[in-house]
């Protein structure tokens, strides 16, 4: 046999492996998503796994880039180029902006068979329905009224969680007295909308949140309520350190784990610091509630927008998107990624104390009918109503600006980007 | 050797390719210059006039962009920040950078060392700037700390976290990128100065202040137009510098045009905002550009006559 004799026998065999690989993982998902470091990459590889026992393969497309802008664009492109993905992380209200454009495809027929409508949250089937079919299949669902507090400081200083707003001005003034800054904050505008979120609830109650924020009453906005809110984060610009523009939410929740700091109001993705700093909840840190907003809970989800694909993609499409509601998978990504279930059947057994007590509270909330989308994180309003709320908020928190000017300003934003 | 055997024919041939090779040289990058600058330019205008939220869309919508945009306190913040900014980032960029030049130009000893480290910032990007600035400018672990730590306890240089002065952060941050290269284009063009000119203004009696200030400052007039065309759009167009260096905070405090068009366009669904916005810049761009430029070179054209 001649050199080239050879060479053409190997590439011959090559060909046929790789043939018959293809052949094998016909099937195939294309995803689009950021989840690129740490815990979260980790979870969304139990994902890849799971799919892969099944025969399909995964096509990672991600495109780095924490918020997801990148990503958007890069989608934007491949629709306008009519070569959608599989799937794509989608946060919020996104998704329904994608269903209006006939990007999505539609889960109804999975969601019938594994009876979606009975374990996802009405709230939350609200994101990810749209026109009454499912387009989106959810991870999970992050909290945003949360408290996290350094328990060493805080049984130092004393005193019972507070649970009104009179009684948290108190716990910050134990705080100040004993030398440690009580609240650290980010000074971002999504963190400061994310603390506004729990204000407004603490205001005016969820009925009210829903008014002003998810209905975008403009009388709701304006109203002596809303400046009440802004009270709430007028007091709270009075228990931060001077240094704080411009700070990650991260460096934040270190300062608090550091003990330079009581507390911080963030989302529960807060805890994964804590956690990874080798903390545990209910010894080292506790989780409260937004004064006055107990029993409600503002959420925040990850979801796979699912794309209209062609038929024969399709089967591949579900596969992923029954593998996202597996109740195992929906278990182990969520101790990974921190936050709780997108389904309300999985059981609370391998969560710590927090995520037991987020599990409890979404239960409650949604029987109470107070499980709302989080403004902040767009699962409220349009994308330009929460950036309208955005530049008010941070403008408010970042200036003197009276509370009853803010609010005004507030219903004024909101009509102009609706 | 070749061509002195050719025939008249193929010379031809040469010849219409030497009087045509630029054209076709260029002709590509003209049309790709064409469509993608200026038939963008068109497509973003149209858009404007639409109602694209989310992605583009045709449906006319007449002004009314127009009327949100100056509904929009930001976008006065934004133009605000934007006339600060560029006022300041343009003038004392200029006037360092001429200084530097001067100075520099004084045949000193080490000269290339210097020239090449006022320089060198111009070689980093902006993103690099804007944080190396926003750490040495942040209050809790920049100079103000450092100053401090010496026992200076009342020392405060907290601008950044100051929503009325953060923007002379930026101005400063930029100022310190751009200022080498101002003075490297100065420097240039004063080694350009007729050595005579200066002699015989010696021979005169003029001082060396009167002989800068009357004869080579007001001869730096092209190198001024240089570097005012590429600072006042480096000013108009600056976005990665600020998002380095405060992300337009505190609060809405640092916004500038560029920010507010790409936070509209990309982020929060208002491609007809955002499109608006921009060609509210490309007027501001133009109405500074055209009547300079047109003067200029209008009285370039009359001396090259005269």
């Amino acid at each position: 046999m001649s050199t080239k004799q050879f060479l053409l026998a190997g590439a011959a065999v090559i060909g046929l492996a790789l043939g018959g690989a293809q052949a094998r993982a016909a099937e195939e998902v294309e995803v689009i998503h950021w989840w690129t470091s740490g815990g979260e990459a980790a979870a969304l590889q139990v994902l890849r796994g799971n799919l892969e026992k099944e025969g399909v393969a995964w096509k990672d497309a991600a495109i780095a880039g924490g918020g997801g802008d990148q990503a958007r664009t890069v989608l934007q492109a491949r629709m306008a180029a009519g070569d959608p993905p599989t799937a794509m992380q989608m946060l919020g209200l996104v998704i329904q902006d994608w269903a209006e454009q006939g990007a999505l495809g539609d889960l109804t027929p999975l969601a019938e068979k594994d009876g979606w409508d009975n374990v996802i949250p009405p709230a939350l089937q609200a994101i990810d329905k749209y026109d009454g079919r499912y387009v989106a299949a959810p991870f999970n669902m992050h909290s945003t009224n949360w408290v996290w507090v350094n328990k060493a400081l805080f049984d130092k200083v004393g005193g019972p969680e507070p649970t009104t707003w009179e009684n948290f001005q108190a716990l910050a003034q134990k705080f100040k007295d004993a030398g440690v800054t009580p609240v650290a904050h980010g000074g971002q505008a999504w963190q400061e909308a994310t603390i506004f979120d729990g204000a407004v609830i603490s205001a005016g109650g969820p009925e009210f949140y829903k008014k002003a924020f998810i209905e975008l009453d403009e009388e709701a906005l304006a109203s002596d309520t809303m400046a009440q809110a802004f009270d709430q984060m007028r007091a709270i610009r009075g228990m931060v350190d001077p240094n704080f523009p411009g700070r990650d939410w991260n460096l934040a929740t270190a300062m608090v784990i550091n003990g330079q700091a009581g507390m911080q109001i963030m989302g529960d993705w807060a805890k994964g610091e804590w956690l990874n700093a080798g903390k545990t909840p209910g010894t080292d840190f506790l989780c409260f509630r937004y004064p006055g907003t107990q029993g409600a809970v503002t959420f925040n989800s990850d979801a796979f927008g699912m794309m209209e694909v062609s038929a024969e993609e399709q089967d591949a499409q579900f596969k992923l998107a029954a593998a996202i509601m597996d109740p195992a998978f929906q278990e182990s990504f969520n101790l990974k990624k921190g936050s709780i279930p997108a389904r309300n059947d999985v059981p609370d057994t391998n969560f710590d104390a927090c995520g037991k007590k987020a599990i409890a509270d979404a239960k409650e909330a949604t029987a109470n009918n107070a499980l709302m989308g989080s403004l902040a994180h767009g699962h409220a309003a349009p994308e330009a109503v929460k950036g309208a709320v955005y530049d008010v908020v941070t403008e408010f928190f970042n200036s003197d600006m009276s509370s009853t000017d803010a609010a005004k300003k507030l219903s004024e934003a909101v009509a102009n980007a609706k | 050797m070749a061509v002195a055997v050719t025939s008249a024919a193929p010379s031809r041939q040469i010849d219409w390719l030497g009087e045509h090779l630029p054209k076709i040289v260029l002709a590509p990058t003209f049309v790709i210059t064409l469509f993608f600058v200026y038939g963008f330019i068109l497509w973003t205008t149209f858009l404007s006039f639409t109602k694209s939220r989310f992605m583009p869309v045709l449906t006319w919508d007449g002004l009314r962009a127009y009327e949100r945009l100056w509904a929009n306190s930001n976008w006065w913040t934004a133009l605000e920040n934007l006339f600060i900014f560029s006022v300041l980032y343009i003038g004392l960029a200029t006037a360092i950078g001429l200084l530097l030049a001067i100075l520099l130009d004084q045949k000193i000893r080490g000269e290339g060392v210097l020239r090449t480290i006022y320089l060198y910032p111009m070689a980093l990007s902006f993103i690099v700037t804007g944080t190396a600035w926003k750490w040495l400018l942040n209050p809790g672990i920049g100079i103000e700390k450092i100053v401090r730590d010496w026992g200076f306890e009342s020392f405060t240089l907290d601008w950044i976290v100051q929503p009325d002065t953060a923007i002379y952060c930026i101005v400063i941050a930029a100022i310190w990128q751009s200022s080498g290269f101002v003075m490297a284009m100065f420097l240039a063009g004063l080694r350009g100065v007729d050595g005579e000119i200066i002699k015989a203004a010696q021979i005169d009696g003029a001082s060396t202040f009167k002989i800068y200030w009357r004869i080579i400052i007001p001869l730096m007039r092209p190198v001024f137009l240089s570097s005012f065309v590429i600072l006042s759009h480096l000013a108009i167009k600056s976005y990665d510098l600020i998002v380095a260096l405060t992300d337009g905070g505190p609060g809405t405090s640092t916004w500038l045009p560029a920010i507010f068009m790409y936070k509209m366009t990309f982020t929060r669904n208002e491609v007809a905002l955002g499109a608006a916005s921009a060609v509210m810049m490309l007027m501001t761009v133009a109405a500074i550009m055209v009547p300079y430029l047109y003067s200029e070179l209008r009285q370039a054209g009359k001396s090259g006559h005269g």
